[in-house]
């Protein structure tokens, strides 16, 4: 079953086309990488896809229902849930409480309904021994993993992960993966943006290959990477 | 004894200025909004409060029962139609706007209460004291440090053990984070000022009970509760009550030496605790 899927989706900022018809879809419990160069188009994509940007044509349906012109709150009410390139926790806040305050006001729910979901996701994520730790304080291991545990606790049938393993340690990354290989195999559906190659190929089933807002492939993470057309144009390298 | 009598004197009326300061440190707290008002919507509590008295019967306590819900709703109603409209990135802006709402509401007093000096009947209870230890200490002095005690209390305990207070905190960390994540600002800093129009209430009873009030003198309490907020630090509500006791001695200690200096004391005391820290005596960790 197909959770999410873009019909000829264009937008533009004045002459400049950032999102070029794009279509794709997303299976129920997949997880779909993202490519391309900077500037390509990526995060505009992400925007269209959560509402912070509405698109100028094309429909974008979500769980089977058309949520093109669907306010971004209502987005995150129906299960789309963003972890953002800069985490930008409430630094005043500890860890628990940024959950608690993403799942009550993410899904309508009071604090009393969703503290188990918030103690199992902090879990799932490595984060229970610093719960009680304001989130100022973290480091930027941590601070990923409280971008993604917080978008984790708005209980998103679609994760948007958005450059998460950029600027970490190789063996930090390797943490990371681990957990988002933990959130894939509960079933998440994942989209996920991405610099760092073997980060991205070691989770994801199907990659998506962006340039200028075009789609230029979309399949089998090997077979994209080894496609002419990807290497010449995302990779750089003259075949 | 003469000395530690005015030094309990000044401590019991930094309960006095913490009570101003505690609804003026929350609302900064939240939205970065400094509310020039404030000084003012205490004398307006204050008058509220004297229209119940003398319309009803009734006692300034019963009184102050129904003017709190009335001031909740002007708080949220000045929160959600003026000053929403005016908070941003200028500073400016909700700084001009409380600075015209103060003179309004200095004019609007005069001119429906006149410029007489006004007090709050309390009866028996304003005179009445208790014998602690060879001192002599007033009952209303004692309730209003009890009453502030039990705001700080009270608030540090919404703060930081509800979903509400939890809003709060995040809404004042990041408000557009907190947007994405479902929580409407807009409202939060509604029910905000409404809360603090309810500690403004309960400051306006003391202040009217304890002395003399007349439409102009908002801005000096407004001077003192910004002096008790930053002696103590932004954001510690238990700093605003050492900053008030801070201002409160000085100035009882500095009357006593010299009746003239009083308010000077008060003043001086707030310019070396700034000398020495200027952050305050208990800053946030984070900021």
């Amino acid at each position: 079953m197909e959770i999410l899927s873009l019909r000829n989706v264009s937008k533009s900022f004045g002459s400049l086309t950032v999102t070029d018809d794009v279509s794709f879809e997303v299976e129920q419990g997949q997880a779909l990488g993202i490519i391309g160069p900077n500037g390509a188009g990526k995060s505009t994509l992400f925007n269209l896809i959560t509402g912070n940007l509405t698109s100028d044509r094309g429909a974008i349906r979500f769980d089977g229902e058309d949520v093109t012109r669907v306010p971004p709150m209502q987005r995150c009410l129906s299960g789309i849930g963003r972890s953002f390139q800069i985490p930008q926790p409430f630094d005043h806040l500890t860890v628990f409480e940024n959950l608690l305050v993403a799942a009550t006001h993410g899904q309508g729910k009071s604090e009393h309904e969703v503290q188990g979901d918030c103690a199992r996701i902090l879990e799932q994520t490595e984060m229970a021994d610093v719960a009680n730790d304001p989130a100022g304080g973290l480091r930027l291991l941590q601070r990923k993993r409280l971008e993604l545990a917080r978008a984790m606790a708005t209980n998103p049938k679609l994760l948007l992960l958005d450059e998460i393993a950029g600027g970490l340690t190789d063996a930090e990354c390797a943490a990371l993966i681990d957990t988002i290989k933990g959130l894939h195999a509960r079933g998440v559906t994942i989209i996920w943006i991405e610099h760092v190659l073997h980060a991205l190929t070691s989770v994801v089933e199907r990659l998506l290959v962006l340039d200028f807002g075009k789609v230029i492939g979309i399949g089998d993470p090997d077979e994209i990477m080894n496609s002419r057309e990807v290497k010449e144009i995302y990779l750089g390298i003259d075949v | 004894m003469i000395w530690i009598d005015t030094i309990i004197q000044g401590i019991l009326l930094g309960g006095l200025y913490a009570l101003f300061a505690a609804g003026l440190s929350l609302v900064f707290g939240i939205m970065r909004l400094v509310n020039l008002a404030h000084g003012d919507l205490i004398v307006f509590a204050a008058y509220l409060i004297l229209l119940l008295v003398s319309l009803l019967g009734l006692s300034p306590f019963l009184a102050v029962i129904i003017a709190a819900p009335i001031m909740f709703g002007v708080g949220w109603a000045l929160q959600r139609h003026v000053l929403n409209r005016v908070l941003g990135p200028d500073i400016l802006p909700p700084l001009l706007v409380t600075f015209g709402l103060s003179v309004v509401l200095q004019n609007a007093l005069m001119e429906g209460f006149s410029a007489d000096s006004q007090r709050l009947p309390a009866g028996d209870i304003a005179t009445a004291s208790v014998q602690v230890g060879g001192l002599n200490l007033g009952v209303l002095p004692l309730l209003t440090f009890a009453s502030a005690i039990l705001v700080i209390v009270g608030l540090n305990q919404l703060f930081y053990r509800t979903e509400l207070g939890r809003a709060f905190r995040a809404t004042s960390d990041d408000a557009v984070t907190a947007g994405l994540m479902g929580i409407r600002p807009d409202r939060i800093f509604a029910t905000a000022t409404a809360i603090a129009m309810l500690v403004v209430t309960l400051a306006a009873l003391y202040l009217g009970m304890r002395a003399n009030f007349d439409p102009n003198i908002g801005p000096a309490r407004l001077i003192y509760a910004f002096e008790a907020v930053i002696i103590g630090g932004l954001g510690s509500l238990w700093g605003t009550l050492v900053g008030g006791v801070i201002i409160g001695v000085a100035q009882t200690v500095g009357a006593a030496i010299n009746p003239e200096w009083q308010i000077l004391a008060g003043h001086l005391a707030f310019l070396i605790v700034l000398l020495i820290k200027p952050r305050g005596l208990f800053p946030r960790a984070l900021d």
